[in-house]
This record gives C-alpha cells, structure tokens and sequence, in this order.
C-alpha cells in the first residue's frame, strides 16, 4: 500500500472569543438556561437586524495576518440559506464571495522533523447556529438558540498536508497563533475549534487529485489521526477493488473507529448564496490594520528563541511556559519583579501545575499575580520561610492572590534565624531523646531525621531543616 | 371649528395644544369613525381600542405636564401591518402570522411614540408588501374612499384609504417598488418615500431589505413634513440607517421655487400612460412654471429595463427575508404533519398566499446555483446603471416630475388575474427604489370617474428639502 499517497485538506471552524454575539449584544457565555442568552436578532424575529460586531473583524483580521493572508479590502458577509431549526432565520451569515482573508500559509514542522508551508485559502467570518436537544421523553425536539450568533472564523486550507502528523502540526500551529492573538481558547473537546478533514488518495506521482471525501465529527487530535488512518484505508481498499471513491459527506465515530457516509454530492443543497442586503460592506483601512499590526503578540516560536537566549533555561521548561500565552506573560512579569527565572519556572511546572490540575482549571484561570509570587520567591531565597511553609502559602495565593510577606507575619511563620535559640531547642532535643542518640551513635544514620524531626515540631516549623541538621551532627 | 376627523394632523395637533381638544376626543372622534367606516372600507386588520385610549390619557398628562409639546402630541396614527408594535398583533395580513404578538417595537413607531402619538392600529396591506391593489391580504381587500368599487393602491392600501377616509389622522405605510406613493396616488393623498436609510428599518418586517423604507401617509405636504421629521433619524440597530444630521422638514416649507429647475422625463409619458393622468400630471408642471420653476423635458433613458431589475432583485431579498417562516417558532403551523420537512412544506403552502409564492419562486430561481450570475448579478448591474441614469439627471435639475401610476385606482378583481400587468403599473415608482432616491406623490387633480390622480416628484438622494419645497409650492398654488 506504500504506493498511495493521502492528500488532506482541512476546514477549521474557531469559535471566536468575543464577549457579545456577532450581529447583536448577546452574551457568548457557554452554559446558561437555554434561551437566556437570546434577543429579537439571534432568534430571528420578523423584523430584527444584524450589526457586525466590530471586534470579530478585529479578531478575523489579527489571525489573516498572523498567516500571512491578503486581507480583503471591501468585504461582504453572504447568506446561505438552507433550512433547519437550529437555524433561526433559516439563512446563515457567512461569507462566500468577498471573504475577509485569502491566499496565506503557515510554517509547519511535524515531529519527525518534515517542515513545509501549508497554503490557506481563505478565512471567512460566519454565525454559529444554535443547539438541537432531542427530548425522547417528550418525543419532540427542542431549540436552544444562546450560541446561534456566536462569531466563528473558518479557516479553509488548501490541499497540501499528506499525513496525519502534518495536519496535526498545522492545526497545532492554528492553535498557538490564534490563542496568543487571544482571538480563540482553541479547545477541541469543547468544540471552540473544530476540524473538518478533506481526505483522497492518489499513486505517488500523479498529479491529479483523487475524489475526496469530508470528514466530520472530530473533536480530538488522536480522532483527528485515527480517523485520516482510516479513511486512508479505506479509500485504498476500495481502488485496490476496482470500485469509485463516492464524493460524500461522512462522519466519523472515534469509539468504533470507523466512519458512516452522511450524504453524498448528489443530495448536496443549493445554498442560493448572494450578499446580505441587512448589512453594509465593509472597508478595511491601512489605519485598522496597522492598529491590530501593533497589537501583535510575539508569537511561541520567537518566545522560545529568546527564553534560552535570555534566561538560559532547559527545553523542557520552556516550551511547557509558552504552551500558554498567559502563562508565558506570567513568567515573563514575575522575572521582570525581579525573581530568578529558573525559580519562576519551577513554581510555574512544579506547584502551578499541580494546582491548576487538581482543580480543573486552565492557566487562564491563574488568579495569583506575578508580583505576590515574586515576593514569595525572594522569601523562599531569603531563606525566610522554608519550602514547605512556602507550599502552604502559594496553595493559599492560588486561591485568594494574598499577598505572601503579609500572609508569613498574620500567620507568624517566619523561620527562626536566631541561631542561639535553634541551638537551645537541638540541645533540649538530645537530651529528651537519649535512645535516637544512641542509635545514630551506634552507626544508624537514619536516627537523625527523627532528631530533625522533633526539633522542627519543637520550632513549628520556622526552621530550616538544613541548618537543623548541621547544628544535630554538631552537636552529636 | 371643524370636525376633529377633518383636520389635517398638524392642525389637530394645535387644537390639542390650546386645549380645543382634549387627546381624549381626538382618539375617541377617530375610533367612532373607524365604526362606521371601517366595516365598508376595511382599512384595518386591527383597531387597538384599549391601547389607543390608555395612550391617550398618558400623552394628555405629558402634554399637561410640558414634557411633550411637539406639533404630533395626541394625534392618532394608524400603523401599516408590517411594521412590529410590541404586544400589539403584527400580521403583515398574512396567514403565517396572523397570531404573531411581537415582543419588541420597530423604531419608527418608537420615534413616533416619543413625539406623542396615539396609535389607533394597524392597518391592512398586500401580504408581505407584495402586491399593488391591497387585494393579496389574507384579511380581504381594503376599498377606495373615493369609490368603493375600486381598489386603494398597494401595498400600503390600507393605510392610504384610512388616511383618505379620515380613520386616522395620518398613518405610516412602507414602499419598497412604489407601495406609499401609488396608494397615496390612488386616494388623493400624500405619500413620500424618503432616501434610502433616512428612516430605520428596524421592526420593519423586510420584504427587499435594500429597497424597502418606511414613509408617512397625509393629508397635506406639511403633514409628512412633520411626521419625517419625527421618525426619521440615524438608529445604531439598522447597519443602512444614514447617520445624517437631524432634520426639521417643516423649515422647507417655503412658497419658493424661483431657483428649482425640473427635468420631465418624455420616457414617462409614452405608451401605456392613461391621457387623462398625463393631462392632470403636465398641468402641474405647468403650476410650477407659473410659480417661477424651470421647466423642462429630457430623456431619462433605461425606463424599460427597471421593471425586471426590480421584480429580480426584490424577489430574490424576499425569497430568504421569508424563509424565517417555517411554523417553528411564531404563525402558522399546519395542523397534520409527518417529519421536519412536510411540516415546512405544509405550514408554508397554507400560510402564504398565491403572489408572495410566486415572488418566492421567483427569487429563489434567480438566486439558484447556475443562474445567479444570468438574473440576480445582471439586474444588480442595471440597478447600478439606472442610479447612474439618475445621478446624470440631478446634475442638470433639482426636481424630477412624472405620474406616480400609468393609470386611476382599477376596479375590485380586475388586477391579480394579470400579474405581469400589475408588475407593469410600477413603472414610474420601482426605479426611485432601486437607485435608493426620495420621491413624492402629491394629489394633482381627479379622472373624468372622479377617482384620484397624483404627481410625483423626485429629487436626489438626501435633498427632501427641495422636495418638501416644490411639493408645498405646488400644493399651495394649485
């Protein structure tokens, strides 16, 4: 079968992360009662009218940008009407022949190493439709409308993947450019990005393309991979019997691992596109566009170019701190309050991580600011509180931001620096344990941490075990 | 002084200022009037009793108060059916909604609220706006006031006839092809489409959103120059609405004309126009000249091709505004179905009539993949070139003058066994639409029947002024 090769084609829908809905001031919150998160115009009533939310064009225009695309000057939204109850108006706002991006690509490198451009073709801006819920119950079917006209981008590449490790490279890099834009979160499982795989195969050295099927349903990369794997088979099989591949629409179940045809070419609509007479066009100015220029984040790529640069960190660290943007800005901060970077980094890996896991939070959600966890870095290097009292008081800043110097002298947990005073406390240990004495006396090192044990009890915790130990060994 | 249903609207609105006439008589003269006359006339699909008098005791304390004293404070309005009252049934007189309650109100009747007015009801239309003869409403035809026997115009029949039958004071109508000023025509009233965005759509319920602008309907030129004025303004809820500056209309109503120049187009008066509608129309070209206008002829070119760009365009705006009507979540839902689809096909088949079908059919073939190009981007190019026509023509004259309607009202039935025929009584009024224009019908005389006969006059986009201006000079000189 080597002799085939698969030929992919992606269109990525992402959700854009705008408070209010794209024709009306409708919150975009996920969640709510259903229909609490509608007005007149995402429900389509008689009468009500779009206005384009100017910070979709923003969003739309920082990502065409950010791939190197042309951006349409005048642009138009289209409807596409078709008919469906999840689709209030029974058109859909997208755009089809001015849309607001055309002819970009972006640079790729798969894990093994292969770096290649991947054309786009276009991106366009569109509404989301709303949400079905069949009641089986009730045996009726039910609409909710609060994310019909939430903004969506769709970005359509051209052809030019040729594995899975491709696409899944191409869609990481989507990914990172438009969550550091700040455009998107991005999230795959939760459906703000969505991937709809155009897949054919043809003999190594043809030129022409095969037939093509689409893909959908794929709301994880590892579907993403499984489901280019079979589809690759089974278009192969299907040559290798001498039968067609049928131009169709199929959708993918990742738990049985195979696909089901959902319509083909022929039952394809005519979605009888032609420009929204609802909404003006749109010109674009060197003024806009320069303005979300300057707006531009520095991307992953230079970031980690500069992180070993500057800071001298390991790999490992870095690209786990600019897997985020926000965490990126975190670190960044907190070393520009002055802590050193390698310290930051390990609170970012180390307890960070630990914490946001636990409580099923993204690090968009980190609520402690850079400053306070500077300041408790240089406790932790003043040697002011040791490492677990520091643990204690970073769990209590994940959860309220308080302010570490502060929170050490409400709770009274600076450590002891008053070597008179630990001697003492170590002198009274020995003599109230004569047997552990004996013990490390007689050869067993192990005795000691009891003895470190019972004078860090003895301090509550206000010393540093180190010292603990060279004062013990001292002693004994 | 006279009787309340015969004073025009600002004069009314002065009687209840020097407390002549409480808001309260006002409405209750109006509402006796729609008694009696309505059941032969048939002007409205509803008549809101309760509201129009809870309105009026709250305008008379306002008024009372000093918080209102607008020249429209406590003059009752009727409202064309298609345009959303919140709480009050909006049925565009069609079958698909005819149980529709809106829960929000169209900024023109907001606007109109503000500067007090009584909302008396809404009035009947052609369904959907489609039609020129108010006959197509799903709650039967709305008869002229000049002779019963005859139809009001369309689609803003009913509000015209209401106007002319003194059932209201003024009302508000839509014109998408010609739908304020042919009505107006029709019954010997005035009726005027404003540039293109100058009043909000919103609440509007759309027939061909690029066309479509609502206008008032009146008994005199200073009428509508108020009432514009009251509605007209920029609204962030409608992306076409025009941010222009706000405008008192009334200021152009000035007896002047000395530096108005008209243009006559001799396209408007060939083939087809009645002699007796040309007479009357040349004659106040004529009125004008004496009132020290320049007058002249002049080709306009392009007449002929506006009809089929209009009937592609509108048609093809109308077949997805209605696709929204699917007996889902408002209207009309049949009553037996089997699935999603028969369920659309059915609600849709029983609740439109027969010409909003044939408009849908119309526009849904023009948009279809394969024909685009041929029907709906061509009738968009000549939209283009009929502006250009246009624009050539304001550069030599101030004003445009022409008939409003080939023929006088047509008799009950005569009209919607032809509809090509009826397409083609629009001719004088589509191209102002599709090159975004204002234009006005002012009454010019009457037939040798008796039934009404009206002037229209264009002038370029944003210029109502000079419009208001030679409407009123010639209103009062005629």
């Amino acid at each position: 079968m080597s002799d085939y090769e698969t030929v992919i084609g992606l269109e990525v829908h992402v959700e854009l992360a705008t408070k209010t809905k794209i024709f009306c001031g409708c919150s975009t919150a996920f969640g709510g009662e259903p229909n609490t998160h509608t007005c007149p115009v995402c429900t389509g009533m008689p009468g009500s009218l779009p206005v384009l939310n100017r910070q979709v064009l923003e969003y739309a225009c920082a990502v065409g940008l950010a791939t190197n695309c042309d951006i349409t000057r005048y642009c138009k939204f289209d409807r596409k009407n078709y008919f469906y109850p999840d689709n209030p108006q029974n058109y859909q706002i997208s755009q089809l022949y001015l849309p607001i991006c055309r002819n970009g690509h972006v640079d790729i490198e798969t894990e093994s190493g292969v770096k290649k451009a991947v054309r786009i073709h276009e991106i366009h801006m569109e509404e989301d439709a709303g949400k079905l819920i069949h009641d089986d119950w009730l045996d009726a079917s039910l609409v909710d409308y609060n994310r019909s006209g939430v903004p969506l981008i769709e970005i359509v590449s051209e052809p030019d993947m040729r594995s899975a490790e491709e696409v899944i490279a191409y869609l990481e890099k989507l990914r990172m450019t438009i969550s550091y834009l700040g455009a998107s979160d991005c999230k795959l499982q939760e459906g703000s990005m969505r991937a709809d795989v155009n897949l054919s195969v043809r003999k190594v050295g043809e030129t022409e393309f095969g037939t093509r099927t689409e893909m959908k349903n794929l709301n994880s990369f590892k579907a993403i991979a499984r489901a280019i794997a079979g589809e690759t088979e089974r278009q192969i099989d299907l040559l290798e019997a001498g039968q067609p591949v049928i131009q169709e629409t199929r959708r993918w179940d990742d738990d049985k691992e195979c696909s089901y045809a959902m319509r083909s070419k022929e039952d394809a609509q005519d979605y009888r596109y032609f420009p929204d007479p609802d909404l003006v066009p749109i010109s674009i100015t060197d003024e806009f566009l320069d303005e979300i220029r300057a707006r531009e984040p520095e991307f992953r790529e230079a970031k980690i170019a500069r992180y070993k640069e500057e800071f001298g960190l390991p790999d490992k660290d870095i690209l786990l701190i600019t897997e985020n943007k926000h965490l990126a800005d975190v670190f960044e901060e907190t070393v520009s309050e002055g802590a050193p970077a390698k310290k930051v980094s390990n609170w970012l890996m180390v307890e960070t991580m630990r914490l946001l896991k636990e409580n099923d939070l993204d690090p968009e959600d980190i609520r402690f600011s850079p400053k306070n966890l500077a300041a408790l870095i240089n406790l932790t290097e003043k040697k002011t509180v040791n490492s677990t009292v520091a643990k204690e008081i970073f769990e209590e800043m994940f959860k309220s931001d308080c302010d570490p110097v502060k929170y050490v002298e409400d709770h009274g947990l600076a450590m002891q620096n008053d070597e008179g005073a630990l001697r003492e406390t170590i002198q009274k240990v020995i003599d109230e344990n004569p047997q552990s004495v004996a013990d490390y006396r007689a050869g067993k090192e192990k005795a000691i941490g009891f003895l470190v044990g019972q004078t860090m009890k003895a301090m509550q915790g206000k010393c540093d075990p180190g010292s603990v130990n060279k004062i013990l060994k001292e002693l004994l | 002084m006279s009787k309340i249903t015969e004073m025009d609207a600002l004069t009314l609105g002065q009687a209840i200022k020097s407390k002549e006439v409480t808001v309260k008589e006002a409405t209750e003269e109006y509402l006796k009037s729609i008694k009696d006359k309505d059941e032969k006339y048939n002007c409205y699909v509803t008549v809101d009793e309760e509201g129009a008098m809870k309105a009026a005791s709250e305008v008379q304390s306002k008024i009372d108060s000093g918080e209102l004293s607008g020249p429209l404070a406590g003059v009752p309005v009727a409202i064309k059916d298609n345009m959303c009252t919140e709480g009050l049934l909006t049925t565009c007189s069609s079958r698909i909604l005819y149980n529709y309650v809106p829960t929000f109100e169209s900024t023109a009747v907001t606007n109109l609220r503000n500067a007090g007015a009584v909302i008396l009801g809404k009035t009947n239309m052609d369904e959907f706006a489609m039609g020129s003869t108010t006959e197509t409403s799903y709650f039967g035809p709305t008869r002229n006031p000049a002779n019963p026997e005859h139809v009001p115009g369309g689609s803003s029949g009913g509000s015209a006839a209401a106007v002319a039958a003194g059932e209201c004071a003024y009302a508000l109508g839509s014109d998408t092809g010609g739908s304020i000023r042919q009505p107006a025509s029709y019954c010997g009233v005035v009726g005027i489409k404003p540039t293109y965005g100058t009043v909000s759509r919103y609440g509007l319920i759309a027939y061909g959103s690029s066309l479509d602008q609502i206008g008032p309907l009146t008994k005199n030129v200073s009428d509508a120059a108020a009432v514009l004025t009251a509605i007209a303004g920029h609204d962030h809820r409608d992306s076409t609405s025009v941010d222009r500056e706000s405008q008192d209309y009334t200021k152009a109503l000035v007896k002047d004309v000395k530096d108005i120049k008209i243009g006559i187009p001799r396209d408007y008066f060939g083939e087809g126009l009645d002699p007796e509608v040309a007479a009357a129309v040349k004659k106040s070209a004529d009125v004008l000249k004496a009132a020290g206008a320049t007058v002249e002829e002049f080709d306009l070119s392009l007449v002929n091709y506006a009809i089929p760009a209009y009937y592609t365009i509108a048609a093809a705006e109308a077949s997805s505004n209605l696709e929204r009507f699917d007996g889902i979540k408002y209207g009309y839902r049949t009553e037996d179905y089997n699935g999603l689809h028969n369920m659309y096909k059915k609600s849709r088949s029983e609740g439109f009539g027969a010409e909003v079908k044939r408009r849908i059919m119309l526009g849904s073939f023009v948009l279809s993949s394969g024909y685009y190009d041929a029907y709906y981007l061509k009738a968009l190019k000549v939209k283009a070139l009929i502006k250009k026509a246009f624009d050539d023509a304001f550069a030599k004259y101030d004003i445009i003058l022409g008939p409003v309607a080939p023929t006088t009202a047509p008799k009950l039935g005569e009209s919607l066994s032809d509809p090509i025929k009826m397409y083609l009584g629009d001719i004088y009024t589509i191209s102002v639409n599709l090159a975004g224009l204002p234009g006005i019908s002012v009454p010019c005389g009457t037939d040798s029947a008796g039934l009404p006969i009206g002037v229209q006059l264009l002038a370029d986009c944003f210029n109502e002024d000079k419009l208001f201006r030679t409407a009123y000079t010639y209103e009062s000189e005629k």
